[in-house]
């Protein structure tokens, strides 16, 4: 491990970056929230689609030189709306999501053909970059978070219900279409936020994973997403506590790891769960047979 | 007093589609009416007119003598039976609590006059053994039960069922279909039970509204499904029999199927209503 790993001046890195690590958190949240709603709604490939076409967004800002944070915002957010209104039914979803994201990544590739600028410049979307941010560009990252959360405490309830029983809720009157864009609005700015930390490659390590692992271990609609921001957080700030100690690789690979190692040990409990409450129903069914 | 459901000369269509009109239909306090007929014909779209999700191209449609609207607090809904998600984030207590206040915005905090009333609508289905598992892992006719009590969240004074019974064990039908019959005869809610299959649900019918071919009849059970209505009603020889209690519906050949319906289902050939 010479040489991978360096603990030296540890704390004083902490220090320099602790904005870096502040909103490394902040954005756990955003995350372990939203990663609820992307379970309970089957969208992991609209995510993933999501994230590729806020690439091509930052590749496009690269070109023209404008600011790259602010570019993948917007790939993102047209993304998602775009998706929000294509189609009502998972398989349209997911066909025009198939169809726009090699679109997008080809754009991308083309934008970065055509930039002549450092090379990485390039990749640190790619992998994550939130500790090489500048601190403007953390100021707005920390006011979309604050507007994500405050969108989601607002459409909270609702969105649960449309979310897990679309036709009962809409029978009670859930506005579903708009509800269902203006979640797609908040799910491009949230995808656009975890692109900083993880990068495009990796957000569902922040955006399905600590949701997956919560529901392991609980139903409980206010447990799941507490576990979930918390899986979050400690992935996303673990994550660059390790990589300070480790200046040749990137934050991202310490972050998927964590999350992934948390959802390993959330499944091996909730196996366990789950086959207890199989095995009360069926004796429930047996009862009455 | 108002009735809590009545339609004047209602009619509607899809596209230019006419699937039923002129029906006229006044449904009183406590009364149980099942909605029959073939697929295609417009049961679930006359459910979808009386939460407002649906309009009538002609007539009116009122629930305690108001116009139907969506969100109506008045109207209570239990949709078809579906399958659910494992890990999904809800327990069965957690959907009826969605019932009495999923719609609002926020939160929602929890409180101990809204677990009283959760408790209390589960004890009325009797879902106690099961509230607190997580929804997915529960058996369809449970989730039923929640979906009925859920249904009940709102205090409707009428409750819409489209299909209910839907892919439910034996047990279940006959436990769910009790359950609507209750809430009909001890708290005076009018239910309106959209069914493929009769059977169930007929020692608590009052009255059958049967669609088929853009055509419909209203009556008791014994008035409706008989041979000479239903032979009308599909212009083609059906018979019913009745075989311990039950009735079966036997016939009805292509040509009892109007000519604009979807093939598929259209016609009740030895199906066992």
């Amino acid at each position: 491990m010479n040489g991978l790993f360096t603990f030296e001046d540890y704390g004083d890195l902490v220090l320099l970056l602790s904005d870096s690590i502040w909103a490394a958190a902040l954005l756990g949240v955003v995350g372990g929230l939203i990663s609820v709603f992307v379970m309970a709604r089957d969208i992991g490939f609209a995510v993933h689609g999501i994230s590729e076409l806020s690439f091509a967004g930052a590749a496009f800002a690269l070109l023209i030189a404008a600011d790259v944070v602010i570019g993948s915002m917007a790939g993102a957010v047209i993304a998602a709306v775009a998706i929000g209104l294509g189609g009502a039914k998972v398989g349209e979803k997911n066909a025009i999501i198939g169809v726009m994201m090699p679109f997008g990544l080809g754009l991308a590739i083309l934008f970065l053909a055509l930039y002549d600028g450092r090379a990485a410049n390039k990749f640190g979307l790619l992998t994550g970059q939130i500790v090489a941010i500048r601190p403007d560009q953390l100021q707005l990252l920390v006011w979309c978070a604050l507007l994500v959360l405050v969108l989601l405490a607002v459409l909270w309830r609702p969105l649960m219900f449309a979310s897990v029983d679309p036709e009962a809720a809409q029978a009670r009157g859930v506005p579903m279409a708009r509800l269902s864009v203006v979640f797609m609005l908040v799910l491009g700015v949230a995808v656009a936020l975890s692109v900083q930390v993880v990068g495009v490659l990796l957000v569902l390590a922040l955006l399905i994973t600590p949701a997956a692992a919560a529901t392991q271990l609980t139903a409980s609609p206010l447990w799941v997403p507490v576990l979930s921001v918390v899986f979050a957080v400690t992935s996303s700030v673990g994550g660059i506590l390790i990589a300070l100690g480790s200046p040749a690789v990137p934050i991202s690979p310490f972050v998927t790891t964590i999350s992934f190692a948390i959802y390993l040990v959330c499944r091996l409990f909730g196996g366990r769960r789950l086959a207890r409450h199989r095995k009360l129903s069926t004796r429930r069914a047996a009862a009455h047979a | 007093m108002n009735p809590p459901v009545e339609l004047r000369d209602a009619g509607l269509r899809f596209h230019d589609r006419v699937l039923w009109q002129h029906l006229d239909l006044s449904v009183e306090p406590g009364e149980f009416l099942a909605v029959l007929g073939p697929n295609g014909t417009g049961k679930t779209s006359l459910l979808k007119v009386l939460l407002g999700q649906h309009a009538l191209f002609q007539g009116t449609a009122r629930i305690n003598g108001r116009p139907a609207r969506r969100g109506n607090s008045d109207v209570g809904y239990v949709p078809q039976q579906k399958g659910l998600d494992e890990h999904v984030p809800m327990r069965g207590r957690d959907m009826v609590r969605m019932g009495i206040n999923g719609h609002r915005w926020g939160p929602g905090l929890p409180s101990r006059r809204l677990r009283a009333r959760v408790d209390e609508l589960i004890a009325q289905v009797g879902a106690e053994d099961f509230a607190d598992a997580p929804a997915g892992v529960l058996s369809g006719g449970e989730r039923q039960r929640l979906r009925v009590a859920a249904a009940l969240g709102s205090d409707p004074s009428v409750l819409l069922c489209d299909e209910p019974l839907l892919s439910l064990d034996l047990h279940h039908q006959q436990v769910v279909s009790n359950l609507l019959h209750r809430q009909a005869a001890e708290h005076d809610t009018t239910v309106l039970f959209v069914t493929h299959e009769i059977n169930p649900v007929l020692p608590y019918v009052d009255r059958v509204l049967y669609l088929a071919g853009g055509r419909f009849r209203i009556g008791t059970p014994r008035e409706v499904i008989n041979t000479e209505t239903l032979s009308e009603l599909y212009r083609s020889r059906v018979r019913v029999v009745e075989v311990d209690g039950q009735l079966l519906i036997v016939g009805g050949d292509e040509g009892a199927a109007h000519h604009h319906e979807p093939p598929a289902d259209a016609a009740p050939e030895g199906r066992i209503l």
